[in-house]
Formats: C-alpha cells, sequence, structure tokens
C-alpha cells in the first residue's frame, strides 16, 4: 500500500510521539483518508499492521468517529450544520437548499461522484451561523445565494 | 475505559455498614462483592468476576452516604466506615429506569428466545419490575447473524454489557470480538467484518445475559426448563473440564443438547472450549452402533447380545484354557472410566490370565510415579495452576492440547500476576503472557531437563543446536536456571517431548525449589486413569511392576512374567501368535501406525462407539456406551479425580464396564470375584425416570435375573470404586466430596516403583482445538468448524 | 477566517492579540509573547501554582473548576511521566471561541501548556484540536514547528536545563472526545469511551501517568496570569470567579460573535446592548446561556451576573460560553428535538441510561413535533430526563437531560400546544418538508 511522501514523513514524524503506537491512530486514519478518499479493507490492513493493532481494533475506532468513514464519498463533502444556533437561523433551508440544488438528500453522493450531502452537528461556527464546510473549508453566513456561488465554484473546481 | 479488578492480596479488612447491617472484607474488596458475603445481591449485567470493571449498566447504583449522587457499587472500592444503602426508594427506582430504558429498545420476543427462562434481563426484570411500557416508538431493528458455525449474533437483543468482549479478550486472549459504532447504534463485532476467525470456545455465548448470541449447536432446540442437568466431565482432553450436559429424551434414548458449565462447579469455573461445549454431538451421530455385529460368512452382522456374549465369553475362555492367557491381547481405554480401566485391567489378569495389556500412550507417567515416589504433595492440580506464583512450562501447546491448563495459566497471569517461564520449539500462543519464552530446537526438550538438573554441557548442546531468533546462549541459560531456582512454589508443566530419565532429572531439578510441583500433560480424557488403573503390560494399577509385591499381586494372585506390550502384540499377532484380542475404546489401528492385517489371524473383539478402522476388522462388535452415557470417576492429566454421571443415552448399546462383566460371566467366572459388590456405600438405584434411568432399569434387570436384592449390582461402578480406593495408592480420596461434585487430587506418593520404558512407546495424539481422536470425527460441530477454519485459529495481537 | 467583532465593554486579555499576526512568531515575540514561560521557569512550580489559583481562573471548558486546584492535586513524585493536555476539542453547540484563540494566538495555547507543565513537572504536553478544525491544526502544527526552531520547546528551554515537548493530536468528529477522560482515550488511539473515575486523571491520566487536563482558553489565559499577577486577574472578575470570558453570542440576535468580557457582565446586558438586542422587531423567549447543555433561561430569568456562581443560582450554568438566542419565533419543542438529536447522535453508548435515554427521547421528542404527541409523552420525557440524570457513567448523559428538562418544564404549555395532532404552530408556510433523518 503505497501513500503520498507527505503522508509518509507525517507519520513517521508523529509515531514517536507517543509512548504507545496506535496512540497515532485517530489522527492518521484521517490524514490516510483524505489522500485514499475513505478508509478501504487495504488501508486498515496497513495502519494497523503498522501500528501493531487488529483489523479488528482499527475498525471499532473507525466507526466511533462521524468524520471516518469506509465508504467512499464525493469529492466534495457538503457539511451542513443544523445544530441549535444554526438552525434558529435558517440553517434547514440552507440544507434543504443544497439538496435541492444537489439532487441528493442526507449522506447521498451526486451520480458524478462530485459532492456529497451531510448533515452535520456543531462545526465551531455558531456566531457566524448558518454555517457549513465542504471538505475541511468552513462557509459562514450562509444564504441560499451564498450556497449556490460556493456550489458552482466546487463544481467549477471539480470539473476543471 | 477498563480498569483491572482489584486483587485479592491478602490486606487489612474494612468495616462498613450495609443496610443497616455490618460488614467485613478485605481492603480493597468492590462494594458489589462485599454486598455478596453478606447476603445482598446488588443487581447487575455488566460486573463479571474476574474481568475488567465496566461501569456501563448502570444496575448496581446504590447509595453511598456523604455522595451526592447515587454510586455503582462495582466499581467502588470499601473504605472504613462507609454507609451504603441499597434498598432505598430512589434506588429501586435508579433499577427500574435502567430497565425500562433497556426495555425501550430491546425485542419482547421471549417466547421464541433462546435465553427465555434463562435470562438475565427476564430475571431483572421480574425482580426489579419495569412492566408497564411507556415506550411507544418502533425498536431499533438490526437483522440476525451468524458469525460461525456455532456462534449467531441477535443484535436487538443485545444489552452491550461488554461480557463477550471481555471474555473473549481478557479470558480467552483471542480479542475477535469488538464494539463498533457509536451511541444506540452501538454493536458487538466479529474480527472478521461478517464472521468470526477464533478459537471457537463459546464463551461468549455462554456468558451472554441475554439471548443476544446462541449456540448454532443449541439454538431453537428447546427450551431451558424443559432440559434435564447433570453435572459430569468432558469426554475430550485430558484436562477434565467440568461441563454441565442439558438431555432431553428422545425416540431413542436421552439426548444431550447442550453442554456448559454456567454452575461454575468445577476448577473450570465457567471455562469450556469448544470441545467441551459442542462436541457431545458424537453421540447422536448416525453412524453409531446400536447393536453387537458378529462377522459371519465374512461380514459384520447384527446378532443379540445373548449372542455376542456367548460367542465372546466361549472364545476367550477356549483360547486361554487351549493356548494359555498369553495367547490373549487386550488393549484398553484412554476415554473410559477408571472403573472401567481397573475392572479391564483385572478382568485380563484374573479372568484372561494375561499380562499382554495396554493402551494408547501419550505420557509418561510410569516415569513421574517413579520419580515422585516417596515425595508428599509433588503433585500439582488443576487448581494450583491458576494459584501457582510461578510456571514453568517445557514442551507441549497448550492453547491447543489443553486448553483449560491454558485458561488457568492465563488467568493466574493476569489476575494474580503470575511469572511463567516458557520453553517450547513453537512461537506458541502462551508465550503472550510468559516473562521469559525462550525458543529451543525441536527434539531437546529433554536437553533443557539435563541442563536444569546440573548438566551443564546440555546446554552447550541446546546452544548450538539453535540459531534462530527467540534462542538465548549459554548465559542465559544459566541466567533462566537461576531465576527459577530462586522461584517458590514452582508448578513445572511439561508435555510428552519429556519422558523417562528426562522427567527423573527434572524432578531432581525440582527438589531444590521449595513447594515445586509437577504436571505431565496427557492427551485423552482418562489418559491419567489408564496408567493409574494398570493398563500395562508390566505394571499394576498403581504403577505396581509385575516383577515385584503388592495387594494385587495376592489379591489378584497374578503371574509376575511382564506381558507384551502394544507393539509385541502386533508383532505375536502377524506371527498368528496371538489368539485373541480384546480391544476396548480404542483405535489402535486408525491412531496408531498399525498394519490393519496383523490381527487377521486373531479372535478380535472390540466395543466401539463406531465401525471405527479397528473394529471393521473385528469378529465381534459391541456397541458401547460413551463417557456421557455412563457412571463412574475419571482422572485429569494432573491427577484430580473427578465424578462422571450418566446424561445422555443410546439405546442398544451397553457400557464397557457392563459388558466386561457380561463377558466374564459368559466364561463363567463368578463375577462376585471381579466386582465386590453388595458392600459399597452407593447404588444407582431406584430411578425409573430421567437421565439415569436405563442403568438403573439395567440394575433392576441383572438384579432380578439373579434373584439379589436391590442394593448394589456387579454392574455397578461404586462397586469397583471401593475396591481402587481400598488398593490404588493415592487413590484414598473423599468419597463424599467426590460424590458432592468437587474433584479430588490423587497422589503419587505411594505408588510403585513404575517401570522404564520404552519411550518410542509413547505416540502422542496431537489433536488440536478442534480435533479430538477418533471422536471428533465422528462430531458435525467439529466438522463444520474445521471446514470453516481454512486456516488455524489466527494469533492476534493483543492489546 | 471567522469575523471579528467588539465592543467597548470588551476587557481584552486571552484576545489581546486577536487580528494582530501573532500567529507569526516573531509578531507574537513584539506582543510579549513567551516572556510568562521564561518568568516561569524562574519560579518555583509551587508559585506557580499558586498564582494561578490567586487568580480566580476557573476551567472554560465547561465544569468551571479552579485551574490551580487541579494543578494542585498532581502527585510531586510518580513513577510514570506526566502530562499536560490541552482540551481543543471544542464540539458544544453554541460554542466557537478555541476557534479564535487557535487562528490569532496559537502560541499562547503552547505558552500556556508550557507554564502548566513547569507548574507540575510534566516534561510533554499535547494540544489536542478537534478533526473538524483542520485550518487551525495547520496553524498550530506550524507554531509548534516554529517555537521549536527557536529552542523555545525541546531540549533545554531557553538554556534552562529543561526539555519540554510540545506535540499537536487531531481529533476525527466526536463530541463526547471533549469529555476529559474519553479525550485520553482518544488520544491513545482508542475509541472515545470516558474511563471509570477514580482514578482522576491529575493521578492515573495518560497511559497511566498523571496527566493536567484544560480547555484551550483556560490555558491560553495562564500567560497572562503569570505576567500580569493572579491578582491583577481575579479583579477582572466577580469573588471567586477570575477575570475575563470569551462568551459566544449566536442564535437569535442582531451583533453576534465572540466578545471578551468580564466574568459577571450582566446577561441581559450582554444580549441587549454587546449583542444588539433581538433582530426584525421579535422578542426574546429563552437563552441557552452555556452551550447546548445548560438548562435555558426564560426571557424573564436573565437578569443574572454571567459567572459560575451566579448563573448554577439562576437554575442553569456558565458551561462552556456559549450564549444562544431564542426569539419568539422559534419552536422549542423543536429546539429540544434538534438538542437531543445531537446528543443521541453523539453519545458513545457504553452506558445504558445515556444510550438509550437519548435514544428514546430522540424518537419521542420527533413524533410528538411531527404532531403524533399524546398528553402521557409530556410526563413521559420528564420521567426519563429525571432517570437519566445524575445516574449516567459521564456528564453526557446529564448534558442531555438537564436542558429537556428545563424545556418541559418552563415550556409545558409550548409542547401542550403540539397535542391532539394539531401542527407546530411556529412552522412556516412550506416548510412542512422533513428534513432528511440524520444517519449514524
Ligand atoms: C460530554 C462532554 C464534552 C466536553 N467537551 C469539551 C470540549 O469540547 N472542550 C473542553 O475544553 N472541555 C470539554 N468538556 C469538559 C472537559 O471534560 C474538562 O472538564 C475540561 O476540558 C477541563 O478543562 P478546564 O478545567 O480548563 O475547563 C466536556 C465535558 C463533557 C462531559
Ligand atoms: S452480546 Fe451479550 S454478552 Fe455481549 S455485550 Fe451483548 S448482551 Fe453482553
Ligand atoms: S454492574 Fe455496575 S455498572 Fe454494571
Amino acid at each position: 500500500m503505497k501513500f503520498s511522501d507527505e503522508f509518509e514523513a507525517r507519520f513517521a514524524e508523529m509515531v514517536p510521539h507517543y509512548p504507545t503506537k496506535r496512540s497515532a491512530l485517530v489522527p492518521t486514519l484521517l490524514y490516510a483518508q483524505d489522500e485514499v478518499g475513505f478508509l478501504s479493507d487495504e488501508v486498515i490492513a496497513e495502519l494497523a499492521s503498522r501500528l501493531e493493532l487488529t483489523e479488528l481494533e482499527v475498525r471499532n475506532v473507525i466507526s466511533y468517529y462521524s468524520m471516518l468513514t469506509t465508504e467512499p464519498r464525493g469529492k466534495f463533502n457538503v457539511q451542513v450544520c443544523t445544530n441549535i444556533s444554526c438552525m434558529v437561523r435558517g440553517a434547514e433551508e440552507i440544507l434543504h437548499h443544497c439538496a435541492r440544488r444537489l439532487g441528493i438528500g442526507n449522506k447521498q453522493t451526486t451520480p458524478d461522484g462530485l459532492f456529497t450531502l451531510e448533515e452535520v452537528e456543531c462545526i465551531g461556527a455558531c456566531s457566524w451561523a448558518p454555517a457549513a464546510q465542504v471538505n475541511y473549508d468552513f462557509h459562514e453566513n450562509l444564504t441560499a445565494e451564498k450556497i449556490d456561488g460556493i456550489l458552482d465554484e466546487y463544481k467549477k473546481r471539480g470539473t476543471q | 475505559m477498563t480498569q483491572s479488578p482489584n486483587h485479592k492480596i491478602l490486606m487489612a479488612d474494612v468495616n462498613l455498614t450495609v443496610d443497616g447491617k455490618k460488614v467485613t472484607a478485605p481492603a480493597g474488596t468492590l462494594l458489589i462483592e462485599a454486598c455478596k458475603t453478606v447476603g445482598i445481591e446488588v443487581p447487575s449485567f455488566c460486573y463479571y468476576p474476574n474481568l475488567s470493571l465496566q461501569g456501563a449498566c448502570r444496575m448496581c447504583l446504590v447509595k453511598i452516604e456523604k455522595m451526592p449522587k447515587l454510586q455503582t457499587a462495582c466499581t467502588t472500592v470499601i473504605s472504613e466506615g462507609m454507609i451504603v444503602t441499597t434498598d432505598s426508594d430512589d434506588v429501586k427506582q435508579a433499577r427500574k429506569s435502567m430497565l425500562e430504558m433497556l426495555l425501550g429498545n430491546h425485542p419482547l420476543d421471549c417466547p421464541v428466545c433462546d435465553a427465555g427462562g434463562e435470562c438475565e434481563l427476564q430475571d431483572m426484570t421480574f425482580s426489579y419490575g419495569a412492566a408497564e411500557s411507556k415506550f411507544m416508538e418502533a425498536k431499533n431493528h438490526k437483522d440476525e447473524q451468524q458469525w460461525s458455525p456455532v456462534v449467531f449474533f441477535d443484535r436487538p437483543r443485545c444489552i452491550l454489557c461488554y461480557r463477550c468482549v471481555r471474555v473473549c479478550g481478557e479470558g480467552m486472549d483471542v480479542w475477535a470480538l469488538g464494539v463498533q459504532n457509536r451511541g444506540v447504534s452501538s454493536l458487538i463485532a466479529p474480527n472478521k467484518k461478517d464472521h468470526l476467525e477464533c478459537e471457537e470456545c463459546g464463551m461468549c455465548i455462554d456468558i451472554c445475559p441475554v439471548g443476544a448470541l446462541t449456540s448454532g449447536a443449541y439454538r431453537y432446540k428447546t427450551r431451558p426448563w424443559e432440559m434435564t442437568h447433570v453435572g459430569t466431565v468432558c469426554t475430550h482432553c485430558g484436562d477434565g473440564c467440568k461441563t454441565t450436559l442439558g438431555v432431553r429424551r428422545s425416540d431413542t434414548g436421552m439426548e444431550i443438547v447442550r453442554g456448559d458449565n454456567r454452575d461454575k462447579s468445577g476448577t473450570n469455573g465457567d471455562f469450556l472450549c469448544i470441545k467441551g461445549r459442542y462436541a457431545f454431538d458424537f453421540a447422536n451421530h448416525e453412524e453409531r452402533l446400536t447393536q453387537p455385529l458378529i462377522r459371519k460368512n465374512g461380514k459384520l452382522t447384527p446378532s443379540t447380545w445373548e449372542e455376542a456374549f456367548e460367542l465372546v465369553g466361549k472364545k476367550f475362555a477356549e483360547v486361554r484354557d487351549k493356548e494359555g492367557g498369553s495367547a490373549i491381547g487386550v488393549i484398553g481405554s484412554t476415554r473410559t472410566t477408571n472403573e472401567e480401566a481397573y475392572l479391564l485391567s483385572k478382568f485380563a489378569r484374573v479372568v484372561l490370565k494375561t499380562n499382554n495389556v495396554d493402551h494408547h500412550r501419550t505420557a509418561d507417567f510410569p516415569a513421574l510415579s517413579a520419580a515422585l515416589r516417596g515425595k508428599p504433595d509433588a503433585t500439582a492440580s488443576m487448581a494450583d495452576v491458576f494459584n501457582a506464583p510461578a510456571i514453568l512450562l517445557i514442551g507441549n501447546d497448550p492453547t491447543e492440547q489443553h486448553p483449560l491448563l491454558a485458561w488457568q495459566i492465563r488467568n493466574n497471569v493476569r489476575l494474580h500476576r503470575a511469572k511463567l517461564y516458557v520453553v517450547n520449539s513453537q512461537t506458541i500462543k502462551l508465550r503472550r503472557q510468559a516473562t521469559s519464552f525462550t525458543q529451543i530446537p525441536l527434539g531437546t526438550e529433554g536437553k533443557v531437563a539435563s541442563f536444569l538438573s546440573g548438566d551443564e554441557a546440555a546446554a552447550d548442546a541446546l546452544v548450538s543446536a539453535s540459531s534462530d531468533n527467540g534462542s538465548i546462549d549459554k548465559d542465559g541459560w544459566i541466567a533462566l536456571r537461576d531465576k527459577l531456582r530462586g522461584e517458590q512454589n514452582l508448578v513445572i508443566i511439561f508435555g510428552s517431548e519429556i519422558r523417562a530419565n528426562d522427567i527423573s532429572s527434572l524432578v531432581r531439578f525440582g527438589a531444590g525449589i521449595s513447594g515445586a510441583k509437577f504436571i505431565c500433560l496427557a492427551d485423552y480424557s482418562n489418559s491419567r486413569g489408564a496408567a493409574d488403573m494398570g493398563l500395562y503390560p508390566d505394571l499394576l494399577p498403581g504403577y505396581h511392576p509385575l516383577a515385584g509385591t503388592s495387594d494385587f499381586h495376592q489379591e489378584w494372585s497374578v503371574a509376575q512374567a511382564a506381558g507384551l506390550d502394544l507393539a509385541n502384540m502386533v508383532e505375536a499377532g502377524k506371527k498368528g501368535a496371538l489368539k485373541a484380542l480384546y480391544v476396548v475404546g480404542s483405535n489402535p489401528v486408525g491412531r496408531l501406525d498399525i498394519d490393519p492385517f496383523a490381527f487377521s489371524n486373531s479372535f478380535v473383539v472390540v466395543q466401539d462407539m463406531f465401525l471405527t478402522e479397528t473394529a471393521i476388522m473385528a469378529d465381534v462388535v459391541l456397541p458401547a456406551a460413551n463417557a456421557y452415557e455412563k457412571a463412574g470417576t475419571m482422572t485429569n492429566t494432573c491427577g484430580d479425580v473427578q465424578l462422571v454421571k450418566k446424561a445422555g443415552e443410546i439405546s442398544g448399546t451397553k457400557s464397557d464396564f457392563e459388558m466386561i462383566v457380561r463377558i466374564a460371566d459368559a466364561m463363567g467366572f463368578d463375577v462376585r470375584k471381579l466386582v465386590p459388590f453388595g458392600g459399597g456405600t452407593r447404588a444407582d438405584m431406584g430411578q425409573s425416570r430421567g437421565a439415569q434411568s436405563g442403568e438403573a432399569d439395567r440394575h433392576a434387570v441383572w438384579l432380578e435375573m439373579q434373584g439379589l436384592e436391590p442394593k448394589l449390582s456387579p454392574l455397578d461402578p461404586m462397586a469397583i470404586l471401593d475396591e481402587i480406593q481400598r488398593l490404588v495408592p493415592g487413590y484414598q480420596i473423599s468419597r463424599p466430596n467426590l460424590l458432592a461434585g468437587n474433584s479430588e487430587h490423587t497422589s503419587l506418593t505411594k505408588s510403585g516403583a513404575g517401570a522404564a520404558h520404552n519411550p518410542e512407546s509413547i505416540a502422542p495424539a496431537n489433536d488440536t482445538l478442534f480435533t479430538s481422536g477418533t471422536l471428533g470425527r465422528y462430531s458435525r460441530t467439529l466438522q463444520s468448524v474445521l471446514e470453516s477454519h481454512e486456516v488455524k485459529p489466527a494469533e492476534v495481537a493483543a492489546d | 477566517m471567522a469575523d471579528l467583532v467588539s465592543h467597548p465593554d470588551e476587557v481584552k486579555v486571552v484576545s489581546r492579540r486577536f487580528g494582530l499576526g501573532a500567529t507569526n512568531l516573531d509578531r507574537y515575540l513584539e506582543l510579549d509573547g513567551y516572556k510568562a514561560v521564561q518568568k516561569a521557569l524562574a519560579m518555583e512550580p509551587d508559585a506557580i501554582t499558586n498564582e494561578v489559583k490567586a487568580s480566580g481562573l476557573r476551567g472554560r471548558g465547561g465544569a468551571g473548576f479552579s485551574t490551580g486546584m487541579k494543578w494542585s492535586f498532581v502527585p510531586k513524585q510518580s513513577a510514570k511521566p506526566k502530562y499536560v493536555l490541552c482540551n481543543g476539542d471544542e464540539s458544544e453547540p453554541g460554542t466557537c471561541k478555541d476557534r479564535l484563540i487557535f487562528e490569532h494566538d496559537p502560541h499562547a495555547v503552547i505558552e500556556g501548556v508550557m507554564i502548566g507543565a513547569l507548574a507540575v513537572g510534566a516534561r510533554s504536553g499535547y494540544i489536542y484540536i478537534r478533526g473538524e478544525y483542520r485550518y487551525l491544526s495547520v496553524i498550530m502544527q506550524k507554531a509548534i514547528r516554529d517555537a521549536y526552531a527557536r529552542g523555545f520547546i525541546g531540549k533545554n528551554i531557553f538554556g534552562s536545563g529543561r526539555d519540554l515537548d510540545i506535540y499537536w493530536h487531531g481529533g476525527a468528529g466526536a463530541y463526547e472526545v471533549g469529555e476529559e477522560s474519553a479525550l485520553m482515550e482518544s488520544l491513545e488511539g482508542k475509541r472515545g469511551i470516558p474511563r471509570i473515575r477514580p482514578p482522576f486523571p491529575a493521578v492515573v491520566g495518560l497511559w497511566g501517568g498523571p496527566t493536567v487536563i484544560n480547555n484551550a482558553e483556560t490555558l491560553a489565559n495562564v500567560p497572562h496570569i503569570i505576567l500580569g499577577g493572579g491578582e491583577w486577574y481575579a479583579k477582572l472578575g466577580t469573588p471567586k470567579n477570575g477575570g475575563t470570558r470569551l462568551f459566544c453570542l449566536s442564535g437569535n440576535i442582531a451583533k453576534p460573535g465572540v466578545y471578551e468580557l468580564p466574568m459577571g457582565y450582566n446577561l441581559k446586558k450582554m444580549i441587549y446592548e454587546v449583542g444588539g438586542g433581538i433582530p426584525n422587531g421579535r422578542k426574546l423567549k429563552a437563552v441557552v446561556p452555556g452551550g447546548s447543555s445548560c438548562p435555558c433561561l426564560t426571557a424573564d430569568e436573565i437578569d443574572v451576573a454571567m459567572d459560575f456562581d451566579s448563573v448554577q443560582k439562576a437554575g442553569s450554568m456558565l458551561g462552556s460560553g456559549g450564549v444562544v438566542v431564542i426569539d419568539d419565533q422559534q419552536c422549542i419543542v423543536k429546539f429540544a428535538l434538534r438538542t437531543m438529536k445531537f446528543y443521541q447522535h453523539e453519545s458513545c453508548g457504553w452506558c445504558i441510561p445515556c444510550r438509550e435515554g437519548t435514544d428514546w427521547l430522540k424518537k419521542t421528542l420527533i413524533r410528538f413535533h411531527a404532531g403524533g404527541g399524546v398528553k402521557k409523552d409530556i410526563d413521559n420525557m420528564q420521567y426519563l430526563s429525571e432517570n437519566m440524570l445524575g445516574r449516567t457513567f459521564c456528564p453526557l448523559g446529564d448534558a442531555a437531560a438537564m436542558p429537556t428538562i428545563a424545556f418541559v418544564k418552563k415550556f409545558r404549555k409550548e409542547f401542550e400546544d403540539h397535542l391532539d395532532g394539531r401542527p407546530c404552530p411556529y412552522e412556516k408556510e412550506g416548510a412542512a418538508e422533513q428534513l432528511p433523518a440524520m444517519a449514524h
């Protein structure tokens, strides 16, 4: 299993930060997922052997964390927060707008593989609500029009 | 997340008050355990003695004075002056609400659930009440999954107590179960995504408080209350696990439908391996023999018992009287009871007048008995293995061959921090528990014994023989020996790799260590009994050499010349010198490399359950009952004697005991001289219903025929046990304790001097977790598990 | 990235460097950076702890425990290494303050961890940042690298002969991992299941060693306390509630944002003066004063000083500083449902009352809000919440139960308005469309 040099450098740097190897697991999984797109059986087997864990243990951990996934997702994961601060400022409308625009429901992926839509819990943008994250980028003080622009921008990036 | 349970290191006592009662318990005791000592039961799901603490189910909440909130009794360590309430309204309400919340998502399918009637959730609801359902929502559903031939998982029933995960990981060191997802979606998951790859011990099923994990062997077969439960001993390996068999009446007798040890009545506690738990099904295999067979015109043809006994009796008497007893060979069993082994040994010498007696030897017990003669308390019991502060294990792979021993070792290390020293030619799984693991080349185990006993040169040989990793240099060997010499109460366990003089070397080494004790590992359920009861050509019961004197010489008036061992019987058979062969519960042709035509010229009688490779060439085959279908005692590899009780029954079979007696009778022998019945202390009588009924009925028939009073019959093995207890050294054990279902350790102190055997005559069974000699081949469960495991149980990393 | 706001009533301590480019190490040094740690290096460990005690600094993560006290529980002697762990998992709905600290002043967090380590005798510290905050992790990783490059952390720091390592660690999406013992599990590469306590982390923590766990804001305050003195800091706030606090104003408020105000600042004033009141001419219905775990206060309960003790007296909690304002157009049942959905989704699942209780409450609230409620449901919800309270394995169960109890008790009428198949009175025309269900 081959990861990028950047991943390898980060992994090599991180593991000695802890007295036990497995301590590096959670952030390593996220970085691996960022590269591969999802945590495939192959990635799981590789990280298990590197961190001296069973694949079961790795799966136990993966399935606990909501950002980690063993299923492929779209290139852009549109995560709309609908938690309280966002909700009272119209987050549901934003979510529905995305759903209509993309033609998909929660946790679904567009047929072109570009977008996945996900309703998420509070992302720490309460004072700039309503908010969403596309992959790791925050988009705040959203309105339907703003969302359109944002999705157009990603679509352009994704199809270039 | 988890925390080790406190260890029972002797500590000062602590005083507390629970519900107004004064309680005193050692410091470090958990509150839930302290409550038990005064009969106060604090309910719990996730708490399980000897497994790590969870505090997850919250059933055990109690009130502790000065604490603002209710506290979990399962994680609270008692402290001086603590004042605890377990029966106040708020405590009761807490329990009730936990049950209500659990039942919110729990299917109420008790009528079709395997655990119905034996479910801790049912019991708890009954006791603490959550009768009124406040829940109106749809329950979360998930389909049932099959994880292995023997393990099924029904997620909705799971209450997430994590017992299964812990017993698999902490108890078994297998770590095949995990927890996945979180919150209400949390579920127990198997290590291979949709199935399990594990040792298939079934501990997870047994420990599950509800019907979430169910057994492929038992599910949907019966309701718990329709079974009779019989506590007996497992028939498979030499460890002697106590097992409780659930039996039910069937068309052909009594059928065994389940095995477990939930009552924790034996040294094995609730442990059982795959064989103990499921592999009783050989008993109901359709190839089971249920009628005597006599070879007529070259073909084995069904006959009546009368005809068969008459023929065998006549033939045996004929050969004995014409050719002399030495023309008869007897091969005994490693799976029959002590009483049967003893009776066979006696029958051979006294009735057949032959010393040509042997069995499938898998360990050198005679050498151990010789080396330990006169040394009191020098053998360790299975219970000792769990408590010894230090253990030396040379050879064998207990995980595969002695699962209970492995469990005892593992959990001793885990719970008592015992030190484990392993010397092995393979990287056996127990190395994970070892303080020190030393790998040696195969076949050099004896050298280790020599070195330990002071032969310095042996170390050089060991060092030069090994090159690979895990091995150590001479200084390493010396350091290891020094460490071992510094131990106290060391239990020295060795496999069949160590034989003859190497055993005396080990015993000499042990003599320098205070409290050292030994265990010699043999393979079958009553290998030790077969040896102790003198199924040898040159040894009488208790390892008394024929060439010598003993009580037996007087009582039995036997010839002093040693008979033929198995190999020599084969030779004699080939030469036509062996005119008759009596094989009781053994399959030498199938299990040992014996020419099937060796006995073509002998009159061969085989008692067995199946038409084995040996039975198929016999002149008479007598259908035998197995150890689950009769009463008696067995001795495990450590020398622990336990009571075997009759659970199942297949009509048309007889116990080996009865058959031996009937053959003696047919030979015109006064059976009173064989079985001293009439003066014993226990009779299997009076029962006309239930599991024991068949035996009692047969007693009754016999008694009536003989015009005897219904007290004891010559078919009662207990009559022979009386004689064993009277004559076999070491077997002067407590009968009441035995009858109460406990194990009684025998000692080799006063046994005979043994005899130097040809070490070659020992042939290990090489069974694995999933095989069990000839028996295993007739267990569908074992076969299906073997098929599902293309690879050996994978070794997985511990946390 | 996130917009900064300001108000004349603000007293800037921890936010002093916001917007001043302090992610750049040189700029940070110009702004008194790494002076506090040098000062602390010259102090006795106990003196550092005493200074923090004197400051009246209380944990900004939610529980408000005295930071100096917490540090003093760490045993002086320990066979196992000691650690300082900065909790930057910030996931409590309504809370978005640690984010600004990481974004604008990462070195202050590093410095705070260092001073904590000096006080308790730890030689390594970890800064745990939630997985969603990737851009902040990038900032923090760079800050750590820069500090190592200057020799501020690592071997022989500031020539003191002491070694001190600081590491970044990232999460991957889990609110429960903010709970201190689950945080340690997560850092050790495990599922975020809390640990049995006692033993407390200060005695047995990360990898078995004594561990101090503090919120990022708590630690970012520490350098200022060391430089300005505990007494100065204490005086900024109210008795037993030293200093200032980052309040995250959100919800139906005209000028949402993160404001640094003195402890004890009046909530009403905060909403109407600092936050500019309720927009669009609407009226205030309720305020969640400290993040979603805290019982709401009704419009007539908000004349309260925002310090730990006063808010507790008012029947709620100061929590993590997330002030969520709810106007009269909002449906409390829906608000309660969204809150419960969150806790149901984030429950680790370890213990029965939290795992089952949150699921049950969520299901009931969904049905109830959709118009399928019956009268008994209202009592059942209160019964269930009250039976979770104080009986769960960790405080997440309480966090789910407490707001629910308050909603049901304080807005029973609104719940009753949903009964008998009546449509939600607050649902806007045409918005009846069902939300896609939260998958887990
Ligand atoms: C469910 C739960 C979630 C929590 N999440 C956070 C969090 O995201 N950030 C945080 O600093 N503290 C959080 N806490 C509080 C921590 O357990 C802990 O008290 C805090 O980090 C201690 O730091 P402090 O004393 O500086 O507040 C949470 C507590 C609970 C019970
Ligand atoms: S499967 Fe059974 S034993 Fe295992 S956690 Fe679930 S209920 Fe408990
Ligand atoms: S037995 Fe104590 S919490 Fe389960």
